[in-house]
């Protein structure tokens, strides 16, 4: 048995410790804010928090999420919209949307670890997550929106 | 219909009798559904006042619009709808969307080729105003005065003489049993009236996108549903010829395995056939598949191997082929001997990797399906699903979610066929999900095309003759094995089309059989032919000593509009009346482009330069100069792109804007890496690792999108970016390095 939180809430998992937790969350929890992209941690989909990190969901083993603090899109922020939720809505960026939680989870780990981040840290950042729709412009902006709201 | 008094205006009607749109907003309205509750009713339908099938008003104020196109990112589900609420006067703040299930009633609801809004603008407009006129008839009824007295303005029916009002709602009731008027009685807003259209919204859908509630196909789910994940043949057409499900079995979760059978030729849109493990979840499912031993009749394809294929292809391409458009005499002029340049472009299969893979939920009970799916094309489901399943199209009600992209892939529903089979098979809800590797290896791919451009150049440098032949395996060889010519819809995509005002010219195109299934993608044939048009022509440029922004302004020579008259030109599916090739068209967006993008004057580093193409695709004309930089390595980076757009009437300037910064995205990923292969028949790649797409850090950084003032009629946003991003970028790396890229993607050149 597993206890780990999940948004805040303590939760136990008693299934197979090899399933990753992005399936964990989509289909035992039903949390589908987090996204299935790739499977092997090349797009960034699936992209949570673990104790404040950002981490790829889908090749994060529930075996190894004992005492884990997890945060999903769903739980991002409390009360209201993250800075990072409310960037992202002023600067208009998803075009499909698929990617953007995954990338707004990202974002938001990016500004827990640097306030003010430059160009060459966004792009270390936020090369990991896949956009098809080519948002790019529009999340690096929204990066920074985020970040001065923040400051 | 004595509102209708500009010029711009009496061209959109002509446009809608002559491209098919009237017949259907004839034939779709008026419509009184009535208000029993069917299984695919939504509130518009069920709704008080519901003078069409796009509309509906309730008593508290309330109004349904319903979006019948579906939502991949292109704001269709927005944009449409604020065309209806423009008309209607309605507050956008009091609009409720309703996702239309797949019904022909809408129209066609295949939200491919850049159409939504060309397509349906008209209609929309005809929804609107319908709901107005009706609304102030209610009110001049309850206030004994004449209709025309009386006025709108936002959600209120005003009577300006008395300034009597009432809102929309409070009208709903008496609107309701009004006759649905006549097309030439209504009256459409003057432009100077519009609050939406020009002006545009962000989508409806922002919020729910960024808090991650919105739900894609990926998210369905119905209580009691199993997971599907299928082992399809690897080679096209392949069969089952035993299967062992012993180890899969034996997978937590695994329920059971299931064969699907395969497709009978030609596959079209379904199934593939195969082995579906039958799960608990999603993982459990993979699981079972990895644990499966099959072993497959690989049958005829199995000969297809992508490197001899593309001699083959090249080999055809030096050959004389079928005439597609024809000036003058070509062979005559080359034989006078001078200056003739000759090239060879290739482009390879391409394929869509929309961010969410394949995925459906069906559940098949009492004769009837019902799913969930994120599809472009909802009456192609019903279609493929009354098929496989043997009941009628009525009987399949296609509910559309959000869709993680598209791209094209998502008009094709084999995927969806799979659940429904499936979940008839097992008698209860089945979701089938695809894996990166599954949707890698079981696209409709962009085809792969060789091209042969040729040109005998004059003293001035202007071709005296110019050929051009294309060879590439067709999309109707889904629908046709014996296909093997391009088709005139995709022909005309940057090949029959080319504007150049030249005295012999001749267009041709070549056989290729297919060995994988072929389909749309974003922009389609216009890839690879403006590629191969837009680069050729750069080549003649410096061939000539010549700028090349002056030397294609000069091969388009003076504005006309382009002669088809002879050629076999669909102009996709529009009239050309309405949207012809017209060159002054053309001939602004590249002078805006090489104005915006400093052409010429901008001051850039060592291996450092402009790239410049043009293209009009789906109606769309387009220019691009990207700047581009190549460092010691071969690598390069897009420090900022300059596009000009004429679509004609934009109803979503922002969303656009998004469109054109997009597509300079997804050209990169095929500039730079975009390369499916095939050995034996089987894909080669399988995920991001080795179908690599663009990301942040390699996409450019600065697109800035321009868009031309216009009262044309609206054309194609979502594709029209994309080619001419491909050959701008290219044409910048010969511009930087020396090097010409005739040959996609990038890795298959040595730049340094």
């Amino acid at each position: 048995m597993i206890q780990l939180k999940v948004n805040g809430v303590q939760r136990s998992f008693d299934g197979d410790p090899q399933m990753p937790l992005l399936w964990y969350l989509r289909d035992e929890l039903r949390l589908t804010g987090t996204k299935f992209g790739c499977g092997v941690a090349l797009c960034g989909a699936c992209t949570v928090h673990k104790n404040g990190e950002a981490i790829r969901s889908c090749v994060t083993l529930m075996g190894t999420l004992a005492g884990s603090d997890i945060t999903t899109i769903e739980g991002l922020s409390e009360h209201g919209l993250h800075p990072v939720q409310k960037a992202w809505i002023q600067v208009n960026v998803p075009q499909c949307g698929y990617c953007q939680p995954g990338q707004m989870m990202q974002a938001a780990a990016l500004l827990r670890a640097k306030k003010n981040p430059s160009d060459a840290d966004i792009d270390d950042a936020m090369s990991g997550n896949i956009c098809r729709c080519g948002t790019y412009q529009r999340i690096r902006a929204a990066v920074k929106a985020a970040a001065e709201e923040q400051t | 219909m004595s509102a209708i008094e500009n010029v711009s205006r009496r061209r959109f009607l002509k446009g809608l009798a002559v491209a098919g749109g009237l017949v259907l907003a004839v034939r779709y309205y008026p419509e009184i559904t009535g208000h029993e509750r069917s299984p695919g009713s939504n509130q518009a339908d069920l709704a008080k006042f519901h003078p069409n099938v796009f509309l509906g008003i309730n008593p508290d104020g309330t109004v349904y619009i319903v979006a019948h196109r579906s939502e991949m990112g292109t704001t269709s589900r927005t944009s449409l709808p604020l065309v209806v609420a423009d008309e209607l006067d309605a507050d956008w703040k009091l609009v409720r969307i309703e996702q239309a299930i797949g019904d022909t009633k809408y129209g066609s609801q295949n939200t491919d080729g850049s159409q939504s809004i060309r397509g349906f603008y008209d209609v929309m407009r005809v929804a609107g105003a319908t709901g107005r006129l009706m609304l102030v008839q209610a009110a001049a009824k309850q206030w004994g005065v004449s209709p025309e007295e009386c006025t709108t303005d936002m959600h209120v029916v005003v009577h300006p003489a008395t300034k009597r009002k009432l809102g929309y709602g409070d009208l709903a009731t008496v609107a309701s049993k009004l006759p649905v008027p006549a097309m030439a009685e209504l009256k459409f807003k003057q432009k100077s009236e519009w609050r939406y259209v020009g002006k545009g919204s962000p989508s409806v859908d922002l919020e729910a996108l960024c808090t991650g509630k919105a739900v894609f196909g990926m998210d369905a789910h119905l209580d009691g549903m199993v997971f599907a994940s299928i082992e399809h043949p690897p080679v096209l057409g392949g069969k089952v010829k035993s299967v062992n499900d012993q180890e899969a079995l034996k997978v937590a979760g695994v329920r059971q395995t299931v064969q699907i059978d395969p497709y009978q030729p030609p596959p079209a849109f379904q199934p593939l056939g195969g082995v579906a493990v039958i799960a608990d979840n999603t993982w459990a499912a993979f699981q079972g598949r990895k644990k499966l031993n099959i072993a497959w009749d690989n049958g005829a394809n199995e000969s297809y191997d992508s490197d001899a294929y593309k001699k083959e292809l090249q080999d055809t391409a030096r050959k004389p082929a079928k005439v597609v458009r024809n000036l003058g005499d070509v062979d005559a002029t080359f034989a006078k001997g001078g200056k003739v340049i000759e090239a060879d472009y290739y482009v390879p299969l391409l394929a869509h990797a929309s961010m969410e893979p394949m995925v459906a939920l069906a559940e098949f009970k009492d004769g009837r399906a019902t799913i969930w799916a994120p599809t472009q094309n909802p009456q192609a489901v019903q279609d493929i699903v009354s098929k496989e399943l043997g009941i009628t199209k009525e009987n399949v009600i296609c509910h559309v979610t959000l869709l993680g992209g598209g791209f094209g892939r998502k008009s094709k529903p084999d995927y969806v066929a799979e659940a429904a089979v499936l979940s008839k098979k097992l008698g209860k809800p089945v979701k089938v999900v695809w894996t990166r590797e599954d949707d890698i290896k079981f696209d409709y791919y962009n085809a792969v095309a060789a091209m042969h451009l040729k040109a005998a150049l004059a003293e001035n440098g202007k071709p005296s003759a110019w050929l051009q032949r294309s060879v590439f395996p067709p999309i109707t060889s889904i629908f046709d094995v014996n296909a093997v010519y391009g088709d005139p819809a995709h022909l005309q995509q940057g090949w029959t089309d080319i504007p150049y005002d030249l005295p012999n010219l001749r267009v041709e195109n070549g056989p290729a059989n297919a060995h994988v299934r072929i389909g749309w993608l974003r922009s389609v044939a216009n890839i690879y032919h403006a590629f191969g048009v837009q680069c050729f022509t750069d080549e003649l440029a410096h061939a000539s000593g010549r700028d090349p922004v002056d030397y294609q302004l000069d091969l388009i020579g003076h504005p006309r509009i382009v002669d088809l008259k002879n050629t076999n030109y669909p102009n996709y599916g529009a009239s050309y009346d309405v949207y012809p090739i017209d060159t002054a068209r053309l001939i602004r967006v590249m002078h805006m482009a090489a104005e915006k993008g400093e052409w010429g004057k901008r001051k850039l580093g060592k291996r450092s330069a402009l790239g410049f193409a043009a293209h009009r695709s789906f109606l769309t004309y387009v220019a691009t100069v990207v700047e581009v930089e190549v460092d010691d390595q071969g690598e390069i980076k897009i420090p900022r792109v300059d596009t000009v757009v004429d679509a004609g009437l934009v109803v979503n300037p922002e969303a656009t804007r998004a469109q054109f910064q997009g597509a300079a995205v997804f050209g990169t990923s095929i500039v730079k890496t975009g390369e499916i292969t095939a050995t034996k028949g089987a894909i080669d790649q399988s995920n991001f690792q080795d179908y690599p797409v663009a990301r942040m850090n390699e996409a450019p950084y600065q697109t800035n999108v321009y868009l031309v003032e216009s009262d044309a009629p609206p054309a194609g946003v979502g594709e029209p970016g994309v080619p001419p991003f491909v050959a701008a970028l290219c044409n910048g790396i010969f511009a930087a390095t020396g090097k010409r890229i005739r040959e996609l993607p990038l890795s298959k050149n040595k730049l340094v």
